[in-house]
């Protein structure tokens, strides 16, 4: 059974197909990979998944419920999560309050009890600033939970984001280009990082352009280019595919067909 | 770590309160305290609105203008007792402040600033036109709140002043108590989150506009209580309180003290509150300072003087 459904997902800015017709199957455990060049439509297409865009065709179903154009906190709600490819931290929080504002969920309660203090709101935020411990330390974050996070490194903020994303205990997770700008022993380590979580049942969707990291631990992939799927299948399939080779690498052939699209 | 501030916060504005009529060469400067009291009251009010959840609000001004005429109208046409008028006029502002802040809050932007100012004009200009009502600009009397009367027949005499100085001191301790428990809590969070960052708050399970809304109705709610206090303890009320040029006054406190921290607040308030008072010749040139203050604020301490000030020691300590 699959947990996310993607069905001819579509959308337009001012008449340019940004993404045109995807579709595609996410199951539980299952790590797929989303690839193509640079302006292929991954990330747009990732922001309509997230609802962060309203897609303009098509539809998105998560585990089992039609969920196309939802708002992004209701989606957190039904067990989606997410990471962004250029970060977005709460700069001026602690380490530690970015991945509790990944409880959020789990420790709100009623604004009079955030206001008085009141015990039920100490007791609901005490658990999850233990389970947000426990998280930064495995991202490697734990000595930095008090620091104000602008001044991590990049790296230690790409991991933070995966913390913070983490905390919502998803069923899905999606990563926006985790490792990049990472070096290869964190790139290495955001690796076990996603096959752990897939081991443990959660579903990953990857963006992502390190070609070694998406063809060693990928499932499944789905090939984009100029907003469509060219190309889906396990990774040995896809590389060998002449579509892809052909989207990486450029061919003699292409240039007239852009020009006609 | 946030737990051991909040305490250290609260334990130096009681300090401070408790130990500042020590120093008063006149019974004159417990009205002036009690001045400061009210101003900074309703400016932690706007950093839970500003500093936490980064929305802006040219208009807070007509929250202290529902307050204080509620004060000044609600014992006169409903019998209502002056304490309660206090009541009435916070969930008149708070339930105002959730019919404006619901449309424009699912905006992004400035909208919140264009539309609140606009409602502190329309406030003010009801209140200085309904002159059967609110007596126009000329202002109306206020009654007396009764309590003092009360504390002298058990006993306790206290002046005009004192008495102000006392009520105003423990309203901002139970205020700045709220927004300090705020700031560390699930709702605190969440508005501090969605300052940094919309969709990434949205994407944790925020839902951004109502926590938006929380802030805007919270903050009302403070200014209105300022409001009526003051009213109440100068007995009269004029429509300047819900002035344009009052609300601009609260956010130049608010920024100009760190709009992040709460006991920055009251210091921007206590400086730009006693500014007019120790330079007399300031009043007439106070738009022209207030001004000059904000852009001087904004260009050279971006982060307010009191956490300028604390990173400036901080840094040197290392």
């Amino acid at each position: 059974m699959s947990l996310l459904e993607i069905q001819g997902l579509g959308i337009s800015f001012g008449g340019l197909k940004a993404v045109n017709d995807v579709s595609f199957k996410v199951a539980p455990g299952e790590i797929v990979s989303v690839i193509g060049p640079n302006g292929a439509g991954k990330t747009t297409l990732f922001n309509m998944i997230s609802g962060v865009y309203q897609p303009g065709r098509g539809s998105v179903s998560l585990n089992g419920r039609a969920v196309t154009g939802v708002a992004p906190h209701r989606l957190a709600e039904m067990g989606l999560s997410r990471t962004f490819q250029n970060l977005q931290i709460f700069q001026e929080m602690t380490v530690l309050d970015n991945v509790l504002a990944g409880y959020h969920l789990t420790e709100r309660g009623s604004v009079w009890a955030d206001l008085l203090s009141l015990p039920g709101m100490k007791r609901r935020a005490a658990e999850a600033r233990s389970g947000a411990r426990k998280l930064l330390e495995r991202v490697r974050l734990d000595k930095a939970a008090e620091q104000v996070a602008g001044n991590l490194s990049y790296g230690a903020l790409k991991r933070l984001e995966i913390a913070r994303a983490l905390a919502l205990n998803p069923n899905i997770l999606l990563l926006d280009e985790p490792a990049a700008g990472c070096n290869a022993v964190e790139t290495e380590e955001i690796d076990h990082l996603i096959a752990e979580l897939a081991a443990s049942g959660i579903a990953i969707l990857l963006v992502e352009h390190d070609m070694k990291l998406v063809m060693r631990i990928s499932n499944h992939i789905v090939v984009l280019d100029h907003g469509e799927k060219i190309a889906e299948g396990d990774p040995a399939t896809v590389s060998r595919d002449p579509a892809v080779i052909a989207a990486y690498l450029g061919t003699e052939e292409e240039e007239p067909a852009h020009a006609d699209g | 770590m946030a737990g051991r501030n909040k305490w250290i916060s609260l334990g130096v504005l009681a300090l401070l309160i408790a130990l500042l009529p020590l120093f008063f060469p006149s019974g004159y400067y417990y009205r002036v305290g009690a001045l400061i009291f009210v101003n900074a009251l309703s400016v932690v009010g706007l950093v839970i609105l500003i500093g936490y959840a980064g929305q802006i609000s040219l208009g807070h001004a007509g929250f202290a203008g529902i307050g204080a005429y509620a004060c000044a109208l609600a014992p006169e046409h409903l019998g209502l007792h002056p304490a309660l008028a206090v009541l009435l006029g916070a969930v008149v502002s708070g339930v105002m402040a959730a019919l404006i802040g619901k449309p424009i809050l699912r905006l992004k932007g400035y909208y919140l600033a264009v539309a609140t100012l606009g409602f502190g004009i329309l406030v003010s200009m009801v209140l200085t036109n309904e002159r059967a009502l609110t007596g126009g600009p000329d202002g109306m009397n206020v009654a007396d709140l009764g309590l003092r009367g009360l504390l002298r027949d058990m006993g306790w005499r206290l002046s005009g002043g004192e008495f102000w100085y006392m009520i105003c001191g423990v309203v901002l301790l139970i205020g700045a108590w709220l927004a300090l428990n705020l700031f560390d809590s699930p709702s605190g969070r969440a508005m501090r989150a969605l300052h940094g960052s919309e969709v990434a708050a949205s994407t944790v399970g925020v839902d951004v506009p109502r926590q938006k809304l929380r802030a805007f109705v919270i903050s009302a709610v403070y200014a209105s209580v300022a409001g009526s206090l003051l009213a109440l303890q100068n007995g009269y009320i004029t429509p300047d309180v819900a002035g344009f040029m009052h609300s601009v006054e609260m956010v130049t406190m608010a920024v100009l003290g760190g709009v992040g921290s709460v006991l920055g607040a009251t210091f921007g308030a206590a400086i730009l509150t006693l500014l007019p008072q120790v330079l007399t010749v300031f009043a007439e040139y106070e738009q022209l300072v207030l001004g000059l203050v904000m852009v001087l604020v904004m260009i050279f301490l971006p982060q307010g003087l009191l956490p300028s000030i604390a990173r400036r020691l901080k840094g040197r300590d290392e």
